[in-house]
């Protein structure tokens, strides 16, 4: 387990060294909302952002996250530099987006690249929650639906990260549309005979689950994670009463039948190479 | 539906006023004296009294034979679907239903479909693939339900597959938003090669309501919300979002729900010509341009 950690650990230093700056940690202790206990920044981001004590699983920044489970090196980011520009004029948006994307060093809250896992070439993405909680706009459905397509171009099976709360209000019905623009690429790369393997993070809500992040042939989940439609205070306040415990949890999606498995980041990694390995000859490659 | 009302030939309707009909041909503009504000607009759209889904379907279709069920577990009727004849031609027809008297109101949950809804739209959807009718869609729905049962039974998974499965289908697919167009509820049954909006309905990524709420906290701020949010006929046609839109009467359309009809029904008509000339294959392939294009100009190479 140390040698895992030590080996994380490693990834990431190198990660900070190849980005020329330390990613978003501050230095203070926080509390972990799992357990209560006080906790070290830089301990927690060792241990891939999960409390040592208690197993809560922290957000992660979508650069980070594709660092612990791509190979050493592999990680070839794509558009890097897609921004809005505001489609419905909206007041103050665009002031807010360099503001985030000055305080991140993201132009938007997905981040998408090719590399390797376990020698394996893939197509991977993640959103960001620091950024408009990971937010669904005109970017992520751009860069979404590019990475989809070279995926259904080269051959990659795809993977996914989800992380958000929805559709990006700023962008209204344009965002409305990325839903439909990105699952009807999804169709596509599908019929085809690409694997798409969908990850779902806390929390997963809105027009991203009632799109791409629900078309997964795999889905996984992390634990604790909220999955949902409609966020809780929305439900609550149609219902008229306090949700359950647990509710719209991974956990909670598994037992409805939405999710093949609820992964634990640590081996999120090892579970990606062992799905790659189950859908090599006689599965994705068979059919194209 | 009222219940004297026949089922033959209904689309031939002859009480519509002379002004209308010289309006056919082509949108004119929003009603140029005091035209309604965003929020006027969303009201008219929610408006008792405006046409749904069963009534243009009796106004506009023939020997409508109606689909119930998911299949699986039960018929949501706040979703309704089935085969009719459009002029003489086999049709799939599909949309949300609100219900026209309390009773049906609740039966029909306000319009605001379960997962069950959305399946039973798939299997529907799947048949008219199957045997090669076009579909056409009427949307009006607050969004689809927020409930604990809806969650549990997969609320995201079921919309996810229906757009899914309709920006695929070989079939030409004819979307009317003509209520409330709200959200992923809405969405699911909208994925069409051709987008038509009646002139007061509008179509957002949220209620205002919703959007007022989760912005600013601020529910009552709907008002204002209508304002910034382009949910208009008018604002989604200049943004790409729709194809055409679609006059209504004076006043609104509950106010001469029959004139509605026979601008609704030559509307129609030249689309679904238009539409059903391309070869399948053309067919799923223009819809996927159709959307793949959707935002694409509202992205560009910045700094990061």
């Amino acid at each position: 387990m140390s040698g895992i950690l030590a080996e994380r650990r490693r990834r990431l230093l190198a990660l900070k060294k190849l980005r020329g700056g330390a990613p978003a940690v501050e230095a203070e202790r926080r509390t972990c909302p799992g357990c209560g206990r006080p906790l070290v920044e830089e301990e927690l981001v060792a241990n891939q952002r999960v409390c040592p004590y208690c197993g809560f699983h922290f957000a992660m920044p979508a650069r980070e996250r594709l660092a612990l489970v791509l190979d050493d090196g592999s990680f070839r980011e794509l558009d890097r530099n897609l921004v809005s520009k505001n489609p419905l004029d909206f007041p103050g948006y665009p002031e807010k987006l360099r503001d985030l994307q000055k305080k991140t060093d993201l132009a938007d809250t997905l981040v998408t690249a090719t590399g390797k896992i376990g020698g394996a070439r893939v197509a991977v993405a993640a959103l960001d929650t620091r950024f408009l909680m990971g937010s669904m706009g005109a970017v992520v459905g751009e860069k979404l639906t590019r990475l989809i397509e070279r995926a259904a171009r080269q051959h990659l099976p795809l993977i996914v990260f989800s992380a958000s709360g929805g559709a990006r209000m700023q962008e209204g019905i344009i965002s409305l549309m990325q839903m439909a623009k990105t699952s009807a690429a999804i169709e596509r790369f599908s019929t085809r005979g690409g694997l798409f393997i969908s990850v779902l993070t806390h929390p997963t809500t809105g027009g991203v689950t009632a799109s791409f992040a629900s078309l997964g042939d795999i889905m996984l989940a992390e634990p604790g994670a909220l999955v949902g439609f409609a966020g809780p205070r929305v439900i609550e306040q149609t219902i008229g009463e306090k949700l359950p415990d647990g509710f719209q949890s991974a956990e909670f999606q598994m037992e409805h039948g939405f999710i093949d498995a609820v992964v634990p980041r640590a081996r999120i990694r090892r579970t990606l190479i062992r799905l790659l390995a189950l859908h090599g000859k006689g599965g994705a490659e068979y059919v194209r | 539906m009222s219940a004297n009302s026949t089922n033959e030939n209904t689309h031939e309707v002859t009480a519509v006023s002379a002004d209308t009909t010289a309006s056919a041909g082509a949108p004119r503009a929003a009603i140029t004296v005091g035209a309604p504000t965003a929020a006027e607009r969303v009201a008219l759209a929610r408006h008792p009294g405006r046409p749904g889904t069963a009534e243009i379907v009796e106004a506009l279709f023939s020997d409508f034979f109606e689909q119930k069920g998911d299949r699986s577990s039960t018929d949501d009727p706040s979703i309704m679907g089935g085969i009719a004849l459009f002029h003489g031609v086999p049709v799939t027809v599909l949309g949300h239903r609100k219900g026209s008297n309390i009773e049906e109101r609740v039966e029909m949950n306000f319009g605001m479909p379960s997962p069950e809804g959305y399946r039973k739209a798939q299997r529907i959807m799947r048949a008219a693939e199957k045997f090669g009718r076009p579909i056409i869609t009427f949307v009006d729905t607050p969004g689809a339900y927020p409930g604990l049962e809806a969650e549990e039974h997969g609320q995201g998974e079921a919309i996810a597959r229906t757009i899914e499965l309709m920006s695929a289908l070989t079939v030409p697919t004819i979307a009317v938003i003509t209520g409330e167009g709200g959200s992923g509820g809405a969405l699911a049954l909208a994925v069409g090669n051709r987008v038509l909006m009646l002139e007061n309905a509008v179509y957002s990524v949220l209620s205002p309501e919703g959007f007022a709420s989760i912005l600013w906290k601020d529910a009552s701020r709907a008002d204002e919300a209508c304002e910034v949010m382009k949910l208009t006929a008018a604002d989604l046609l200049s943004l790409g979002v729709i194809d055409a839109v679609v006059p209504e009467p004076e006043g609104g359309a509950h106010e001469n729900p029959q004139a509605l009809y026979q601008v609704l029904d030559t509307y129609l008509t030249r689309e679904l010509a238009r539409v059903t000339k391309m070869s399948r294959t053309a067919v799923a392939e223009d819809r996927y341009r159709k959307f793949r294009a959707m935002g694409a100009a509202a992205v560009k190479r910045g700094r990061a």
